[in-house]
């Protein structure tokens, strides 16, 4: 660096900088969950994601929060979230209004491995709102479903009032995907499956020498899917969980994401459950 | 052969203690702004100097376990302390950096970047370990896939000045870790003491032009044998060892080991360690906003693992209890670090071990684990 260039102050680009992106829909689906449409102000910002990764919403003066995207990759101008209104950020999301303005980078993190799972049977097993990161996966899979062999969701919730997305279950079982769907506790109205999520492996049947699963939810129901999966020969390596910690960079800079060897943001969210076995589910790591 | 001409890189020369001024202000002609140690309040630390007369002349450190004590002493030396609770991670990454500034322009939002006018940065007097240390955050901030555009503009421009250390404390264990206590290189300047003259090392271009119009005479072999000499001297010095050959799964191996709790009762979770430690890097952000809401600035502050607000997500806490969070940071310092960046967090500086109020010692807990065997 010369001596001139080394004394002149710089405009630093931080790569934590936002852009501004405009609040197009919301969509209520649940009660204190809603699922916000974000598009870029700038016409010319690079478009595109891979399912399972994630952008940061900033609203000034309140903070950052690390957001799946939950809609179709095919269009990927416009980008869903599906927001729990959870802490002092996602709650302040939550008064947002439709035209609204906030700040937002991404996409961020290792998407699921789509083209590992072409020609093979999908498991997608999920719980509460951890069917947000995977909607993109059936979303895509309905774009080319001949790509892959049987589809199946196995989705759970604590009460039927927390199951997300319902209203598309009708058209994702008409594109070819078999969906069972349990709660944890029923009420007065609810005629389906009771039972923790993990259950629901003893009323299917799979080919484990063929199968994909993909999970996302709570650690505790992944910890029992993976159990659920292994006890069925399903090998480590064919079984991607998505994993969830704080996050205040995105980048692998801010340190709060580790588990283990591995940073959260930079290396997952998805990870192949054969590479953070090691760490998985051991108490407070 | 005296100094009209600079001396050549590599080369090694030897000077009057009192002309290291002159470097300083050659350095300082050259738009640097000087860093170095001096006392204050009663310790030594890093701040801005001008003149050789505000390092710490005639004062040594006594450290060990939770206490670190300055002494007078009758010695003459410039660099006879040893390393205060400062490190030059807060010049390179600092406590407190402005990330972006968000304006309300009606309806939404801009983003606008700040604007650094910083002036290029001089590091006086900086040990083997410390110049590790930088090394080890080089591997995080700027040789990683994405690089901090704030930590390379600094670390690009600074220019670092060794001092060799002629003593160490007992807290020191940088033989253990390999960084000391001799810096091999990354430096432009590189010192080592003696007691009237010091030996200097050229490590670069910019080092060699701080030495314009320096007087100076190449270094004999004698005067090299005694650099060796003081640099053996040190290393019998140093008494604390850290056996490293069994990490990273020494620790790994031990996740779910009782011990941890024996740590937990005496630790306070405070975090000093993490605030004295040369490599611990992690930061959280803060939002400042203004009476009217029209603007907020976006600020990047220093973070630590032992504080309980690091690990929250909307379902709870990942590490509630200190025994997680000091697990997590000597797994992370000892034993990850090594999977993440191919070498340890650890340089042995020793600064967690003086710091820590209540005189955890990271060598010691290390053996007690390696003694206590896997669970």
């Amino acid at each position: 660096m010369s001596q001139t260039a080394m004394l002149e102050p710089a405009i630093i680009a931080d790569p934590m900088l936002p852009s501004p992106a405009v609040v197009r829909a919301i969509r209520p689906e649940t009660y204190g969950i809603s699922t916000f449409s974000l598009e870029y102000l700038d016409p010319a910002a690079p478009a595109g994601f891979a399912p399972g990764q994630f952008n940061m919403i900033h609203l000034p003066g309140l903070g950052e929060v690390a957001i799946s995207i939950c809609s179709d990759p095919n269009t990927p101008k416009v980008m869903e979230h599906t927001v729990r209104y959870a802490g002092s950020v996602t709650r302040a999301i939550g008064r947002l209004k439709v035209d609204d303005t906030v700040g937002l980078r991404g996409p961020y993190g290792n998407p699921w491995p789509m083209q590992l799972a072409e020609g093979k049977d999908l498991m997608i097993v999920s719980g509460g709102i951890g069917l947000a990161p995977l909607r993109p996966v059936i979303l895509e899979v309905i774009h080319r479903r001949s790509s892959f062999g049987r589809v199946l969701i196995l989705y759970g919730g604590r009460t039927p009032q927390d199951l997300l997305y319902t209203s598309e279950f009708e058209r994702w079982q008409d594109s070819g995907i078999e969906i069972n769907v349990s709660v944890d506790r029923a009420d007065e109205t609810w005629k389906g499956q009771v039972g923790v999520i993990p259950m629901a492996f003893y009323r299917i049947r799979l080919d484990h020498r063929n199968t994909l699963v993909f999970s996302c939810g709570p650690e505790i129901m992944m910890r029992f899917v993976i159990y659920e999966a292994m006890a069925r020969r399903i090998p480590k390596d064919a079984i991607y969980v998505s994993m969830e910690r704080n996050m205040k960079c995105a980048i692998g800079l801010c340190g709060h994401c580790q588990v283990g060897p591995v940073f959260i943001c930079k290396q997952g969210p998805v990870f192949r459950f054969s590479e953070i076995e090691a760490f998985f589910g051991r108490e407070e790591f | 052969m005296v100094g009209s001409t600079a001396p050549r890189v590599s080369a090694t020369v030897l000077l009057a203690k009192s002309v290291l001024q002159r470097v300083l202000d050659n350095l300082h002609e050259g738009g640097f702004q000087l860093i170095g140690p001096t006392v204050r309040d009663g310790a030594v630390i890093l701040d801005a100097i001008r003149n050789i007369s505000e390092l710490p002349i005639g004062w040594s450190l006594e450290q060990k376990a939770g206490s670190s004590r300055l002494l007078r002493t009758h010695a003459t030396d410039y660099f006879g302390c040893t390393v205060g609770p400062h490190s030059w991670k807060r010049y390179l990454f600092p406590p407190h950096l402005d990330l972006l500034i968000a304006h309300r322009n009606g309806e939404g939002w801009t983003f606008e970047p700040p604007l650094d006018d910083s002036p290029p940065l001089a590091f006086i007097g900086v040990r083997s370990c410390d110049l590790h240390a930088i090394a080890i955050q080089d591997d995080v901030f700027v040789n990683g896939a994405v690089r901090d555009p704030h930590y390379a503009r600094r670390r690009e421009r600074a220019f670092i000045l060794v001092a060799n250390c002629n003593t160490a404390a007992t807290t020191c264990f940088c033989t253990s870790m390999k960084t000391g206590p001799r810096a091999p290189s990354g430096f432009d300047l590189a010192l080592t003491e003696l007691p009237e003259s010091f030996v200097l090392e050229i490590g670069s271009e910019a080092g060699s032009n701080a030495l314009a119009g320096v007087d100076w005479q190449p270094a004999s072999a004698f005067d090299q044998g005694r650099v060796a000499q003081i640099m053996q001297r040190t290393e019998r010095q140093i008494q604390r060892q850290a056996t490293t050959s069994d990490l990273p799964q020494l620790l790994y191996d031990r996740i779910d080991h009782p011990y941890w709790e024996a740590i937990a009762a005496r630790c306070l979770s405070c975090g000093n360690c993490t605030l004295v430690c040369p490599t611990c890097f992690c930061s959280t952000v803060e939002e400042h906003s203004d009476l009217t809401g029209a603007s907020t600035r976006r600020t990047r502050v220093w973070d630590s693992c032992f504080i309980l607000d690091f690990s929250h997500v909307h379902s709870g806490n990942s590490r509630p209890t200190i025994k997680s969070r000091y697990r997590q940071w000597m797994t992370h310092k000892l034993a990850a670090w090594i999977d993440q960046f191919g070498r340890s967090g650890c340089v042995g500086c020793g600064r967690c071990i003086a710091w820590c109020p209540v005189g955890i010692d990271i060598t010691e807990e290390l053996s007690a684990l390696r003694s206590l065997g896997a669970r």
